[in-house]
């Protein structure tokens, strides 16, 4: 039974804010089919009771002072942009 | 001998008593690119300008450090200052960084000279190099097979004398498997060992960094410049930088080995496993002592691995939005969404546009406590693996990669064929462990071998010690 149909790509990339072609669809779908049907091996390991890892040298709340560092640079870093600049800001697209 | 054939440290010593000029040097590297580059296409691109500057400051400030005027090449996801970086992705097309990641400003203070920038799977996704915006790189031994991945680049330059050694990252074995695949040295230290600030993140709680060289002594020299806690980057312990180079004269009479059988068996090659258990037998002749251990878990780290990698991927890489830098595109269309879309579709690559999707299904509503939280609590079972072995030896021998170099194009098609390249570097990713890439022999073929020597977090001197 195949596991991941083309409407469920079409969603998934729709929520990843990527646009794919038709092709790409037709073709992610049976990928991904194959890959998450690999991905059903870990059904045979029993973790029940097992803590899940994110972190693995077991370094936790890292803290730091809250100061501010001002970087000077600002007129560099909105030249890179390649949308539009207005009074020191971004313009974007309209977002409603 | 040429000069670009040296190691870091023939060359120090030839530069320390003014044999020849970090300028001689630099240039016999840059002539050495600009006669296989266009064969390899090991660098994305060359910074003549900019290593030659470097060259003459040392060469009229003199040599400090072992770094001091040596040229070195750096994969194309670090931030260098004055450089483009582009993580070989369309979607970061022209974009230079304002600053230096810290690895980079480290090596840059130690005065190693930055010859450019070097080929990668976009985004650092791939074990083939085949996922560059830039083209494919060609391994130096076979120039109709692959260099490995995703440090392609980086372990071909080195392997093929361009630069003396070269940075990369080591997610999921990206450093090692392109130094087996190669013939060079390649390093993936504990994790938070080195600074990941400054560097195009991949998967977070398995982003590495490390050296390639060709010498056990060079990689020791170039980790103790890169080594470090960093306040910029939390996931770095304030664990004491030791001298590596220093302590790679240790004996290893008595020192305890363990062979993983898992690491030998189905999938592996018999002429891989032939080549380094010879390896390892030479080990034990120089007084170590071999034991067969167990790591059950090791078939179920790619699955874990494919699961975990992209979704973190797909969340570091919700960043490249085309707004504050990146591509620019004639149709932007006029609403935001419509833009990310468009921009995110135009300036992603197949596998990344594969690993975003693999990732934000993973993560979607439904599907968290199947999979990704799965993978998760399989992990901790890798990890406690490693721990029992880890209680009755001091480091593990293995293969890197179950083969050696395969051709261009093999693997392409066949996403769930090539993550296999990653089957035996993937658990000691899992565990957050060092790693080493060893030249131990070649195939009949001719194509380079690698041993894996694993250790315990933060045993780097002794991984070395046994490479070395």
């Amino acid at each position: 039974m195949s596991k991941i149909s083309k409407q469920q790509v079409e969603k998934v990339a729709k929520l990843a804010r990527v646009k794919l072609s038709e092709e790409e669809v037709e073709k992610f779908s049976n990928q991904l089919d194959k890959v998450f049907g690999y991905m059903d091996i870990l059904n045979e390991v029993d973790t029940e009771n097992v803590e899940p890892t994110a972190q693995v040298t077991g370094l936790k709340n890292v803290m730091r002072e809250d100061e501010i560092e001002n970087f000077d640079n600002k007129e560099d870093l909105l030249k890179k942009t390649p949308l539009e600049v207005e009074d020191g800001q971004i313009k974007v697209m309209k977002v409603l | 001998m040429n000069l670009n054939e040296l190691t870091i440290r023939e060359a120090h010593d030839g530069l320390k008593a003014k044999k020849f000029s970090s300028e001689e040097l630099t240039n016999a590297c840059l002539r050495r690119i600009s006669e296989r580059n266009p064969t390899l296409n090991a660098f994305i691109e060359v910074t003549s300008d900019i290593a030659l500057a470097q060259a003459k400051k040392v060469d009229k400030e003199g040599v400090k450090g072992m770094l001091s005027g040596i040229p070195i090449g750096i994969k194309d996801i670090f931030c260098v200052k004055g450089m483009k970086t582009t993580g070989a992705s369309k979607i970061l097309d022209g974009f230079s960084s304002p600053y230096d990641a810290t690895v980079v400003g480290k090596l840059r203070s130690a005065g190693a000279v930055f010859l450019g920038r070097t080929n990668m799977d976009e985004f650092a996704c791939g074990a083939s190099t085949e996922h560059s915006c830039y083209g494919v790189t060609k391994n130096p031994k076979d120039s109709e097979r692959v260099p490995g991945g995703s440090s392609g680049g980086s372990a071909a330059a080195v392997a093929d004398n361009m630069c003396l050694a070269a940075i990369g990252t080591d997610t999921g074995g990206s450093i090692r498997q392109p130094a087996s695949f190669c013939g060079c040295y390649g390093l993936k230290p504990t994790y938070g060992r080195v600074s990941r600030y400054g560097v195009l993140a991949m998967a977070s709680s398995w982003d590495t960094i490390g050296p390639f060289a060709r010498s056990a002594e060079d990689i020791a020299i170039m980790l103790e410049v890169m080594a470090g806690c960093d306040s910029r980057d939390s996931t770095t312990p304030d664990v004491a930088v030791p001298d590596y180079a220093g302590a790679l004269h240790q004996d290893i009479k008595g020192l305890k080995i363990g062979i993983p059988k898992e690491y030998f068996g189905e999938g592996v090659e018999e002429e891989t496993k032939n080549i380094v258990m010879q390896a390892i037998k030479g080990l034990e002749k120089k007084g170590a002592i071999l034991k067969e251990v167990s790591l059950p878990m090791t078939k179920y780290a790619i699955a874990v691995y494919y699961i975990s990698m992209p979704a973190e991927l797909s969340a570091n890489l919700a960043r490249y939005d085309g707004v504050r830098f990146g591509l620019n595109i004639d149709d932007k269309g006029d609403d935001l969404n419509e833009y990310y879309e468009k921009v995110r579709g135009s300036g992603f690559g197949d596998e990344i546009k594969r690993r975003i999707m693999i990732g934000t299904y993973v993560l979607s509503a439904g599907y968290y406590d199947a999979y990704y939280k799965k993978a998760q609590k399989v992990r901790t079972l890798i990890i406690k693996d490693f721990g029992k072995v880890f209680d009755e030896v001091d480091v593990l021998c293995a293969p890197v990669s179950p083969f050696p170099a395969f051709k261009l194009g093999e693997n392409l098609d066949d996403p769930l064929k090539m993550y296999m390249a990653d089957a035996l570097t993937i658990p000691a990713s899992a565990a957050g462990l060092p790693a080493l890439s060893v030249p131990c022999g070649v195939s009949a073929a001719g194509l380079p071998i690698g041993l894996q020597v694993i250790g315990r977090q933060f045993e780097e001197g002794r991984v070395l010690g046994v490479g070395f």
